[in-house]
Parts: structure tokens; sequence; C-alpha cells
């Protein structure tokens, strides 16, 4: 679905990533890993778009995406739960849910009925505070309403940066829960997390970015196995 | 019937993406953790982080086994010994022995890769498997036996020897597949027959063997003698050992596990590629392994690869059995042996001369081994029991280096022909 080959980008003089290569397989949770500043949120904003390809190709369903623009890119059905979520805290929930599904409303669709529905199905919380103002949310709500707003695209992949950061251990345990339905649904996300253990607990995969480079890959019960994730990015202490 | 079908079939495409990126992330990982492998590199002013394309893979240099030879015993692990949680060796003594190593994922890795072989062969985790290749240091024995449990199999880790023993349980046991060399399969065959065994009682069904080169005749001997379907497996302790390829119930080339090892065929002496399809020398990289990745390793197997579509479905290509080696390593019941360790036992031995002579034969299936050895003429006057102590002492000496016994004859001085240069000290009588 989602191919990455020899990606360099970065801002200005800076190279950030350096010669990423990836994939994203349909139905897979596939997790970026990495300390602050490795380039995990690069990662995920030069395949949106975001920033610059400087070299290297993006493969999105077999079509080449380096040179598109964020928005043609969610057109194509890539869509972003952007870190720190982003909501829009002057405008309702739904408000900020039909403003997700704008792509489906530019390809011809009359109403997003279905959409709104299988949002709130997925999360009630929503539901409940539809003509709240989004700003008045909590942290997990507010989390919960990022997701919703990217699934209001129907996206065909769904990228999440850090999903868990700010959020009270059970909140997160409870957004995690939604990513493993999402899976079960037949979507496939990209998530890219600092909590490594959370995430690879829940992926397929995983790839563990250190300073703009890949320096593992695997089936993610391997990396959580992995000596040298444990120590790095586990937590686990050395056994001397 | 497939054990991954996700990975054995995978589209070609597909396959590549992968296969470059965990080529990548190998490649980082001995730039870091492995000195030999990081000098390598600097020498060629190779930047391990340029690497853009699988066909850039010929700009890396081969390694080769005088290379695991000069890092004994650990020179080449990619961990720290903590992380590793087994260790198998060839035989031979220091300086001519390797050792690997296998982290937890790694050995997690090979059973599954031994699981998908077991599965294209034809087994279910309904069989009952007879494993009669040595257990120990040997990778056979714990490769195949991992494999088989991670099937669900029921394992009979009976290891090599004792024919008898291994027909009364074959019998008793209602083992169902037979797993061992090609030529202990046919010993066993006529051990029965000599013994009235009526092979239709037995439940056998299948047989997997390896671990020495045989032919279509010898398959088609073994299928007849023992009502099997044999299939042949191919592997290496240097890369992993058994599961690196393996044949499906075609019959027609062992597929090569491409997502965990990426093989190149060579010319063996201008060491480029061949065309495709040409006979040449099998090169592995393994694209996994944790604890002792190689890179481009020089396995001196002759072998052919086919690109073609395979009729049981599986994508990755094949290679046809191993056609010869391009050095002169012997397989003596199913035991690496090189000529160079024979020699450097001779020359710790009093009374012997560097020069010698090995003959190898096949009787009954089994292979015989016999060394020739010239002896100062002083011995040939001397009474017979001294001779024959140092028949022994020679045996015995040989036996420990190489892991395999041989018979020693004594001859006398001048009598072997002498060669110019690097003489033809190998006489390979086997006919397979």
């Amino acid at each position: 679905m989602l191919k990455v080959r020899n990606l360099e980008a970065g801002y200005g003089k800076l190279r950030v990533l350096k010669r990423i290569s990836m994939h994203v397989d349909p139905g897979e949770i596939v997790t970026i890993i990495g300390a602050n500043g490795a380039g995990k949120t690069t990662l995920l904003h030069t395949v949106t778009g975001l920033v610059k390809v400087n070299s290297g190709e993006i493969f999105f369903n077999d079509k080449n995406v380096s040179t598109l623009s964020p928005e043609k890119i969610v057109f194509s059905g890539c869509s972003l739960v952007p870190e720190g979520r982003q909501v829009f805290s002057t405008m309702t929930v739904q408000e900020n849910l039909f403003l997700g599904g704008y792509v489906q409303k530019k390809k011809g669709r009359s109403n997003l009925d279905s959409e709104i529905k299988r949002v709130y199905e997925l999360f009630p919380v929503l539901k409940e505070r539809e003509n709240q103002l989004a700003g008045t949310l909590s942290g997990g709500e507010q989390q919960m309403l990022a997701m919703g707003r990217a699934l209001m695209a129907k996206p065909s992949l769904i990228m999440m940066d850090e999903p868990s950061t700010g959020l009270a251990p059970l909140i997160v345990k409870s957004i995690f829960q939604v990513i493993i339905r999402l899976r079960e649904e037949g979507n496939t996300v990209l998530l890219v997390e600092q909590n490594a253990k959370a995430a690879l607990s829940i992926a397929d995969r995983g790839y563990v970015l250190e300073t703009g480079k890949i320096i593992l890959q695997g089936a993610a019960e391997d990396l959580l196995q992995n000596r040298d994730v444990q120590r790095a990015y586990l937590g686990r202490e050395m056994e001397e | 019937m497939y054990w991954e079908e996700d990975k054995e079939c995978m589209a070609r495409e597909d396959l590549e993406q992968l296969q470059f990126e965990r080529l990548q992330s190998t490649i980082y990982r001995v730039a870091t953790h492995v000195p030999f492998y990081r000098e390598r590199f600097k020498e060629i002013n190779l930047d391990p982080d340029g690497f853009r394309s699988l066909s850039e893979l010929s700009s890396l240099p081969f390694t080769v086994k005088d290379d695991l030879r000069q890092n004994y015993p650990y020179g080449l692990f990619a961990v720290p010994l903590r992380d590793v949680v087994r260790i198998h060796s060839s035989s031979g003594t220091t300086g001519m022995a390797t050792v690997v190593g296998y982290t937890r994922n790694d050995i997690k890795n090979w059973s599954n890769l031994v699981a998908r072989i077991l599965t294209a062969a034809g087994l279910t985790k309904e069989d009952v498997i007879q494993i009669a290749f040595g257990y120990g240091l040997f990778t056979g024995g714990f490769g195949l036996h991992y494999g088989a449990e991670r099937l669900g199999a029921s394992v009979i880790p009976i290891s090599s020897g004792n024919t008898k023993r291994q027909i009364q349980i074959m019998q008793d046991f209602k083992t169902t597949a037979l797993v061992c060399t090609p030529s202990y399969a046919l010993m066993i065959a006529d051990t029965m027959l000599d013994m009235g065994i009526n092979i239709s009682g037995l439940s056998l069904k299948f047989g997997l063997f390896g671990a020495e080169p045989w032919s279509e005749a010898m398959r088609t001997e073994i299928n007849n003698k023992l009502n099997i379907r044999a299939t042949d497996n191919y592997g290496l302790s240097e890369v992993m050992g058994p599961g690196v390829a393996g044949e499906c119930l075609e019959c027609n080339g062992l597929h090569i596990n491409e997502d965990h090892f990426l093989v190149e065929v060579i010319h063996p002496e201008t060491l480029e590629p061949v065309q495709p399809g040409e006979v040449g020398e099998l090169v592995v990289t393994t694209l996994t392994k944790e604890a002792f990745p190689v890179i481009r390793y020089r396995t001196r197997d002759l072998t052919r690869l086919i690109t073609e579509p395979c009729a049981c479905g599986r994508t990755n290509y094949r290679m046809t059995r191993i056609l010869g080696r391009t050095d002169d390593m012997l397989i003596i019941k199913g035991v690496n042996v090189f000529p160079t360790q024979i020699e450097n036992v001779l020359f710790e031995i009093e009374g012997t001369e560097p020069h010698y002579r090995i003959v190898v034969e096949r009787e009954n299936h089994q292979d015989k081994a016999t060394v020739l050895v010239e002896v100062v003429e002083s011995i040939f006057f001397d009474e017979m029991k001294k001779q024959r102590q140092l028949v022994d002492r020679i045996k015995k000496r040989l036996a420990s280096e190489l892991g395999v016994s041989v018979n020693v004859k004594l001859v006398e001085e001048k009598t072997l022909e002498r060669f110019e240069g690097k003489g033809q000290r190998v006489i390979d009588k086997r006919e397979l």
C-alpha cells in the first residue's frame, strides 16, 4: 500500500531523513518507534506532503506521490492524525468531523451520514459532545475527535502521530483499543509512537528510527524481544 | 500447503522492497557492531549509508570461510554474548573450526523457516518425525528438531547411528517422516531388507534428506525402497543451518527463503555474476540474522537459479540441487572434511611423511574414507605391533579432528605419486 524508498527530506540545510526505506501492507498496523528528534514526525509529514521530498520515492497504492500536494495526497486516501490533536477548538465536534469529510464531499458525496455514524459508533463520547466546542473537550476526547476527523475522509491508510502524548494511561489504553479495532475492520494504520512498548504490542511490524536512519526493522514481537530495542526504548536495564 | 503463504507467495516487487529494507538495516548493523565488516567497508571506501538498491550488493566485499576461522571464536558476532542463546560450530580444532551464534529471535526465525520447508515437503502437525541427524554442535539435528516442533509435529530426536534401533523405533512409534542424509536412508532401507521387514507395514510417508550431495537416481531408489516421497533441503551452518532452501512436492528445485536470504550466483574465478540460469557458486547474504549476520558469504556450493514460477504457487526463486563444490571440501557421512585438516594431523605425528592420499568410496550406500599415509622406511622394518599402534594413533587423531572416523593405511615412502603444486590428493570414487 505504502512504499518508501531511499527517502531523504529535511528543513533547509538540515538533513533529517537519511535514505529511509519502509513499507506498509494493506490491513497492517506498522509502527515507527524512536527517540525524540529521530525523524518520526518528519517522516509522516513527508509522506503527507507537508515536508518536501529531497530525493527518493514514495509510492501510495502504486502511484508515485512524492511530488503531490498535501490535499491531493489526502484525496488519494492517506490521512494524518497530527501530533497534539490540532482540533479546531472554536468549532463544534460535529463541525470538526464535517471538515474531515471535506474530501468525500468533493468527490461528490451528497451527505456524510454513514461516516458520522461510524465515527460516533467508534467514539460514543463524541456523539454525546456533538454540539460542544472542541476546545472544551478533555485531552483524550480531543484525540478521539482528531482520529474521527481523519476517518471521515474514508482513508485507505491512516497515519497517527504520537496519539498517546499527554494522555492518562487509562485513556491511552482505550485509544490503542480503537486502533486495534480499526485494523480489525480492515483499516491500515501507520503509527508513530514514543511509547514503544505499547505501540509494539499492538503492531504487526515495526521500524526503529535513530537519527534519521532505520536501524532495525521486523515483526513487532521480534522487536520486543530484541535486546537493543529493550535497552534503548523499552527502558529495560542492562543485566550485567 | 504453505506455512507462511504471505511470505512464500509474495509478489516479486514486494519481496524486493522487503529484501532492500532488511539489507539496509543489516548493513547498518554489521558496520556498527562488527569491526571486521567496518574495516572491510572502510578499506574500499564504502559508505554503509549510501546503499540505494539491491543491485548495489555487488559493490560489497565477499566473506569466505577463512574470515570466519580468523575470527574464531566470537569475532564476527554482531551482538554481545549475553544476547546469544545458542552456539553451534563446525568440526575441527582451533584455527580450523567456525563458530556461529543465535539470539532468541534467530532461533525463532530458524524454527519458522525449517517449518516452511517441512510443510513444503508435505508434512503437517499430524506427522511423527524421526530425526536421524546427529545432535550437538552440528546444526542439522537441532535445526530440524526446532522446526518440526514449531510445525507441531511429534518429534523423535533419535540422532544418528544404531540402525537396528532406528528401524525398531520407526516400526513401534509409527514414524511417518524420516529426516537424515540420503545415504543413511538407503542404509536403513537395505538393513530392513536384510532383516526381512515388510516395508508396506510401516507408516513412513515422507523423507527429508540433506547435508550431503545426492542425485535423482538416489531419490528414485529411496522412494522405491522405502515407499516414500523424498525431498531435498539445503542449508549451511555459516548462514544458519537447514532451512535456507527446500524442495516442494514438485521435486524440481529447492525454494529459497528469499525474504531471509539474499542469494547471488557468481563465477568462482572471475567472481562476476553468471548469466541468469547458469551454473555458478552460490553466495548468500543474511537479511534477518541478529547474532551472526553474513555479507556475501561464498558457500563454495555450485548450483543454478530457477526463476520460472513453480506449479506449487510459491514465488520464491528455486535453486537446483547442489551440483558440486568449488573447493576441495569433502562430505563424508554428512560431515564436512577439508584435506588440510588431515594434513595438519599428519604433520603432528612422528614417523609419517606429509604425503597422503584420501580415497572415498561408497559401500552399501555408506561413505568409506581411507587415508593412505607414507611412513618412513624404518617403520616397515619394525614389528607389526608398532605399525598397528601408529595406525591407531593416526586414526584416533583424525577422528577427533574431523568428527568422523576414517580408515588409515600405511604405505612405503615414495610410493604415492608426487604432484607439482597443489596435488590431487583426493580420489572420490563415489557414484551418486
